[in-house]
């Protein structure tokens, strides 16, 4: 499960380092350590990360490198793809705005509030990590199509949800909820509340005191999980294809046009696209990692 | 509310309107977007009463997608069991340089989209692919076959175990282990006597999780798996037929089953949390 390494791994890491490193010999890869099987278990790590990771990994990126720069560029940049590019990047980042303020809101409820089903609750939380994307989709697509249970009431209201970008909007919000949620609450719950006391006593309103002295503490870990919702909107296909509608240039996410590209045997189209996202989710990554890096700063 | 107003309030309390006006926005919306869809599921199931939902889902078609589901996560989870266990032996208990970008590596299956996951093994097995013409002489198949499929959940699920078990492990330090070793216990028996005892309900956590999502994974399967009738259909992939064909009774039937499997894995989950806190103080959490 999608997890924001925290401050704890790295921390523990060197801490172990300068303790037990002896300052005279400083080995060039590994230091000796009295524990055996570094040599086998290392080993097969690297063999089963290289052959099922990143051999086929670099398979798509040479793909794309047959065509040259230019229809490279054609392709990556193409009207159809630019329009899937805006509707997936643009309904995961909506989508985890949304997540962003009903997930604190839950992460609070579930660290601060006893309220009745709190367990269930919480194991409910991460109902999107265990349910399979088809079957949310499905779900999802029935729910908010014109005549469903939610539909039936929007549709009076003129509002589509389904089969359209807010369809796909809904179904990123589904998926990305968990990560909002899961990555405020330790955060949440090592907060020290001798902060807000302090605030308290020197007569900040309760209200002042959430504003400024507790949501900025939370902005690291609300920015990961932000971005870590989004990164997961980018990609995601199972749940968002029932209720999205699929027309080109209208709501056909990014995704699905890398198989359609596929089955039409566009190989390297399909990989152009692949690296265009491989390229995003790589800088979320990046920009995950320097959130973290940022907040262990200000820790 | 007269219960709130006795106790002496503390500073970091909220008002109880407060806590009412948030905890009934978190519950209004979890329901609207967690629990609606949970229950739409089986209310569609059953639409058509029981006897109709156990038809679709004792179908022979049905009963094959079933059996790839479990043939493919009975190899892809504990392959990826065994490659956590080595990946955090080596990780936790030995330093070495650059061990940071090797944990990165590791998780990298996760910012990669199910869609891409399948596409990579397409290009590298597929008719097109770089092996393709080599497979083909020797009359094997991997792509649009039960292979294809296990090695795109291999990848989807990949980190899974690894990145419980590496902070579990780490947290735990290398001094129990050093002790076994000095005292002349061998390798594989300090794993097994110290090592595993301590990380056996971590492992299992992962496994959880590992085997959630290897029976779950629709977009990369449905990338590699030709979508062939009772040869190459996993559940998720059965669903997205049976729902494209218009029988929702069907698709919602077999999508009931892997809705109780999502629940059940969420109440193991919930238990071992409660039974074992350490397994989320490998998380991140305290």
């Amino acid at each position: 499960m999608w997890r924001a390494r925290t401050l704890d791994d790295d921390q523990t890491m060197t801490a172990d380092t300068a303790e037990r490193r002896p300052p005279a010999k400083r080995p060039l890869f590994r230091r000796r350590s009295a524990i055996p099987g570094f040599g086998l278990t290392m080993g097969v790590t690297l063999s089963v990360l290289s052959l099922i990771v990143l051999i086929p990994l670099s398979a798509v990126v040479l793909k794309a490198a047959q065509q040259s720069p230019a229809e490279f560029w054609t392709v990556a940049t193409s009207q159809r793809a630019m329009a899937a590019y805006r509707l997936t990047f643009g309904a995961a980042f909506v989508a985890a705005l949304i997540n962003g303020v009903f997930g604190v809101l839950t992460a609070w409820a579930l660290v601060r509030y006893d309220f009745p089903g709190k367990t269930i609750v919480n194991a409910l939380v991460d109902l999107p990590f265990a349910l399979p994307t088809a079957v949310a989709g499905i779900a999802l697509a029935t729910l908010y199509s014109p005549n469903g249970w939610v539909g039936q009431f929007l549709t009076p209201l003129g509002i589509k949800a389904a089969y359209n970008p807010v369809g796909v909007t809904i179904a990123l919000i589904f998926i990305g909820l968990p990560f909002v949620v899961r990555t405020i609450e330790p955060v949440l719950r090592d907060a020290a509340d001798d902060v807000e006391e302090a605030a308290a006593s020197l007569g900040a309103s309760r209200f002042d005191t959430i504003l400024r002295v507790v949501l900025p503490a939370l902005a690291p870990a609300w920015l990961t999980g932000f971005a870590l919702a989004f990164a997961r909107g980018v990609g995601e296909y199972g749940s968002v294809i029932f209720i999205a509608g699929n027309m080109p240039y209208k709501s056909e996410i990014a995704p699905l046009l890398i198989i359609i590209q596929l089955e039409q045997f566009e190989y390297a189209r399909a990989a152009t696209i692949a690296v265009v996202m491989l390229a995003v989710s790589f800088t979320m990554l990046l920009i995950i990692n320097a959130i973290q890096a940022w907040s262990r700063r200000f820790a | 509310m007269s219960a709130v107003a006795q106790r002496h309030r503390r500073a970091t309390d909220d008002p109880a309107w407060a806590k009412v006006l948030v905890i009934g926005t978190v519950l209004a919306f979890l329901a609207l977007v967690l629990i609606l869809p949970l229950v739409a599921v089986f209310a569609e199931a059953l639409r058509k009463g029981v006897g109709a939902a156990l038809a679709a889902v004792s179908n022979p078609d049905a009963l094959a997608a079933v059996k790839l589901t479990l043939i493919t996560a009975a190899i892809a989870v504990p392959f990826n069991a065994v490659f956590g266990l080595c990946a955090s032996w080596a990780v936790a208990k030995h330093d070495f340089w650059g061990k940071s970008f090797l944990i990165t590596l590791i998780d990298l299956p996760f910012s990669v989209s199910p869609v891409v996951a399948g596409l990579i093994y397409v290009l590298v097995f597929g008719l097109q692919g770089w092996m393709g013409e080599w497979l083909l002489d020797n009359d094997l198949k991997i792509i649009f076959a039960v292979p294809g499929i296990v090695l795109a959940t291999v990848f989807v699920t990949f980190p899974f175990v690894a990145r419980e078990l590496i902070p579990l492990m780490q947290e735990q330090g290398t001094s129990e282990e050093e002790a076994a070793v000095s005292m002349g216990a061998s390798g594989l028996y300090t794993f097994w006597r110290v090592t595993a005892p301590n990380v056996r309900w971590g492992l299992l956590y992962g496994v959880l999780l590992c085997n959630a999502r290897a029976m779950g994974e629709f977009g990369a399967v449905s990338v590699v798996s030709g979508h062939i009738r009772g040869l190459t259909n996993t559940m998720p992939l059965h669903v997205e037929i049976l729902y494209n064909e218009y029988d929702f009774v069907g698709a919602f039937a077999v999508a009931a089953l892997l809705c109780l499997l999502a629940v059940v894995t969420l109440v193991l989950k919930t238990a071992l949390e409660v039974a074992q806190p350490d397994v989320r103080a490998g998380r991140g959490g305290h």
